[in-house]
């Protein structure tokens, strides 16, 4: 596939009338809407949002498609930040600093970071990827199974940075995760375990529930017991200051190289590459300490590396035809429905619609920003809800959402029990984080890890003895060596990242 | 004059419940149908129900939401198929050997084979062993020699799933080579193709339509069927190379146990339909897909064939106790 400025042009054309503009606008509201329910992602979203594009015009559903997918992610960093409610894994760590920012009034800045930021790495993301798309492609590819696990236990190691000062309650969290990531069935083999010869467990436990019990059912709980009156007394700040924006240019464009070089890899989601760029910010920063309490990097991270990994995600789909994601799967669906053939030799005997894809993802952008920096009023006067009123309709929300992601009244108490966990994590001092974070790389950890002892005959060396892997390797045990001696060096008492006042 | 009253709107309500009870399949479908897929986007099963989708909403006259459910070789989505609502609005696409081997070979695949309501079959894709175009096997024959000269494990195989058609064709390739290939599963043909794009195996045991798709990429040693497929000619088959496997993977949709017949009929005569549409037929073709037209009953038939068929065989291979 080769890059050719006639072809974006035509693409921008098309995608550029009066009347699909007014679709990405429809596309991007509509989407943000359900972004906003808890549990509701970006691939459900347009899931549940097809129908209405099936009436428009090729083009304008294409348009209208790529709209709501950012709507959604949109949708879901709001709730994280304003009522502490991640839309999905991937704004797990934006609720981190965001949901402190909202407590001290900052709500507005947080929001608007968020939609600068993903508006920055979706740019840069797609200039990227049409140019150098062919070359990225073959970087993709030399990723096999013990790559793959490499990246994911160094992906593990983080919980050490994300559990601030209590490395051990940090680890007991990431192991409750993998606990609960185990129950179910083998993703290789299909075997059956932990479930205790209950069938309903054999289904796993999605983690979605998990995580907005663990995040809203329990902060709810949390409230209720301290009798706040609202999450934030009164907004202090609107808008971020010309000074807040500095200070996020460079987070911004680093959270970019490493959603975007991240996401090229097949399997590798946002919610990976939202927390490595959360972290690699907290490293870099000169003053850590303030991420957890309100740092403003904290949240144009998460927000660019999402963005970027979301835009990488066409690079696979461009050169080998293979969509990486369920989302990337509905987007070539609609492609499909106009008589296209999927793999490598659709995006060379069918650039127009290639190009007027990658338009309509750059004007879904835009059109987030210009929808959304004006409504961040809107959503930051969330935060001064009495919560009386804001406490019930939170867990009206959650149940809801849950219940829609299988429509099984399963997912719902996997949800409560959740919350039940989640409250007494708060209590005691361990971190919610990494709990998250191991559920969610779980899977596929396994499944890597799994395909690399065969391909190995059951040895580990497989992980050390090619090169990529081996740098992961290093990466990860230097990154546990240096937290294991902060321990040792400082013996700090145990105080978690997230504990709140 | 109270009592009527009271006695009329009982009556009403009664009706009402009963008769919102009874509409199943006087007016199914009511609302979307959700089709699961229990394998990694990319591969047969999503490309397929990426060409129906159109026709198939034409034919059943409502929405369907393609979702994936990852893992286990298909046995995470059937054993969760089997546990949800039997009111038709929940199907999943469904592969023959994967469903008869799974419960088969595994204590406890979360399902049993014949749980799953057979809808309709709607194709079939015979298994494909391929390697890259500059790897330095250029026939089978040299492919087989290599892996009797050097130690099991030196040689990887690719496949989709466990217990699966891939992974049975390869089982069967040992058995009949006398060699020891290593068999790496996949969540699908999806993840396993990049595997080998990347050389982290030494060859795919595949279906047919990646020989369509892979043609500049990869180059086709044989293919597990009768005789050669009228869309990709130059490949030879397993059975005139000397070698006697014939096996690929069937495809359909399944409904959970329970599902009222009349439901099932309907679901079948919108997949006929959909595979008979012409614009359906031609991408099928182009595809390497062979289609098959086999309603409900045909489908259980086909279903109870193959189990005798494979329990012969994987006693043979010693998958499974004698």
């Amino acid at each position: 596939m080769s890059f050719s400025i006639d072809h974006l042009l035509q693409g921008f054309a098309t995608a550029l009338s009066l009347q699909n503009l007014l679709w990405a606008l429809i596309g991007c509201f509509i989407g943000t809407l359900v972004g906003v329910l808890p549990g509701i992602g970006p691939a459900s979203g347009i899931a549940i949002l097809l129908p209405l594009t099936t009436v428009l015009p090729p083009t304008s559903a294409i348009i209208m498609m790529a709209a709501i997918y950012y709507g959604a992610m949109y949708g879901g960093s709001t709730t994280a930040i304003v009522v502490n409610i991640p839309g999905e894994a991937s704004s797990v760590p934006t609720a981190i600093d965001g949901y402190e920012m909202a407590k001290q009034g900052k709500a507005g800045p947080a929001l608007a970071i968020c939609a600068i930021s993903s508006f920055v790495a979706g740019t840069l993301g797609l200039v990227g990827l049409t140019f150098f798309a062919p070359l990225l492609a073959d970087v993709a590819v030399v990723f096999g199974p013990p790559e793959y696990f490499a990246l994911m236990f160094m992906a593990l190691t983080l919980i050490i940075s994300l559990s601030g000062r209590a490395l051990l309650k940090g680890v007991i969290s990431m192991a409750l995760g993998l606990t609960t990531a185990l129950i179910g069935q083998d993703p290789l083999t299909g075997a059956a375990r932990l479930t205790f010869g209950f069938p309903k467990l054999l289904a796993g436990i999605d983690f979605i529930s998990v995580i907005v019990g663990l995040f809203a059912i329990s902060e709810v709980m949390v409230n209720v017991e301290q009798r706040i009156s609202a999450i934030s007394q009164k907004i202090t700040h609107w808008m971020p200051s010309w000074a807040d924006i500095k200070q996020c240019t460079m987070p911004m464009l680093r959270s970019t190289a490493v959603g975007f070089f991240l996401g090229l890899l097949p399997g590798v989601t946002p919610s990976v590459t939202t927390f490595v760029a959360y972290d690699l910010e907290k490293r870099i920063s000169k003053t850590p300490e303030r991420f957890g309490k309100g740092a403003i990097e904290g949240v144009a991270a998460p927000e660019g590396a999402n963005n970027a990994t979301s835009t990488a995600g066409f690079v696979p789909l461009f050169s080998f035809g293979i969509p990486t994601a369920p989302s990337m799967a509905v987007l070539l669906g609609g492609l499909m429905m106009y008589g296209l053939q999927p793999g490598p030799m659709l995006f060379k005997e069918n650039p127009e619609f290639v190009w007027a894809v990658i338009a309509s993802m750059y004007i879904g952008n835009v059109m987030l920003i210009v929808l959304n920096l004006p409504l961040v009023g809107m959503w930051a006067r969330i935060c001064v809800i009495p919560f009386y009123i804001l406490g019930p309709l939170i867990i009206f929300f959650s149940v809801l959402g849950t219940y829609s992601i299988r429509f099984l009244a399963y997912d719902v108490w996997v949800m409560l029990l959740f919350g039940g966990v989640g409250y007494f994590m708060r209590k005691f001092g361990f971190p919610i984080a990494p709990m998250v974070l191991a559920t969610v790389i779980a899977q596929m950890m396994e499944t890597s890890l799994g395909q690399s002892m065969l391909m190995s005959q059951g040895s580990p060396l497989i992980l050390f003895t090619r090169p990529i892997a081996a740098v992961f390797m290093g990466l990860a045990f230097l990154s546990i060596g240096r937290g294991i001696w902060l321990q040792v060096r400082y013996k700090p008492p145990e105080v978690a990242l997230e504990e709140t006042d | 004059m109270k009592r009527i009253v009271v006695g009329t709107i009982v009556l009403l309500a009664v009706v009402t419940i009963a008769w919102a009870g009874a509409a199943s399949a006087a007016d199914f479908p009511k609302k979307r149908i959700t089709y699961n897929i229990c394998f990694n986007p990319g591969g047969e099963s999503d490309i397929t129900a990426r060409i129906q989708e159109q026709a198939l909403k034409k034919f059943l006259g409502t929405d369907v939401a393609i979702q994936y459910k990852i893992g286990g070789g298909g046995a995470l989505c059937w054993s969760e198929l089997v546990q949800t609502a039997p009111d038709g609005y929940t199907i999943a696409g469904h592969n023959l050997p994967h469903t008869i081997l799974q419960p088969m070979e595994m204590g406890d695949a979360g399902y049993k084979t014949l749980d799953l309501k057979q809808i309709y079959m709607f194709e079939s894709t015979p298994n494909v062993l391929m390697v890259r175009k500059d790897s330095p096997f250029k026939t089978l024959k040299d492919f087989v020699e290599y892996a009797k000269k050097n130690p099991p494990g030196v040689v990887t195989v690719g496949g989709s799933g466990t217990s699966s058609a891939n992974d049975l064709g390869t089982a069967m390739l040992n058995k009949a080579a006398g060699i020891k290939l290593t068999y790496v599963p996949f969540g699908g043909t999806g993840s396993a193709v990049p595997a080998l794009l990347g050389n982290h195996v030494t060859a795919l045991m595949s279906y047919s339509p990646m020989v369509v798709q892979y043609r500049d990429k990869f180059h086709f040693l044989a293919i597990a069927s009768e005789k050669r497929m009228d869309i990709i000619p130059d490949v030879p088959t397993f059975k005139e190379l000397g070698y006697d496997i014939v096996e690929g993977a069937y495809r359909g949709v399944a409904a959970p146990p329970g599902t009222p017949d009349a439901i099932v009929k309907i679901l079948a005569d919108a997949f006929d339909k959909t595979m008979k549409d012409p614009e359906v037929k031609k991408k099928m073709d182009q595809n390497g897909f062979k289609t098959e037209f086999m309603g409900p009953e045909a489908s259980l038939a086909l279903v109870k064939k193959k189990t005798v068929e494979y329990e012969a065989i994987m006693k043979e291979l010693g998958r499974i106790k004698k």
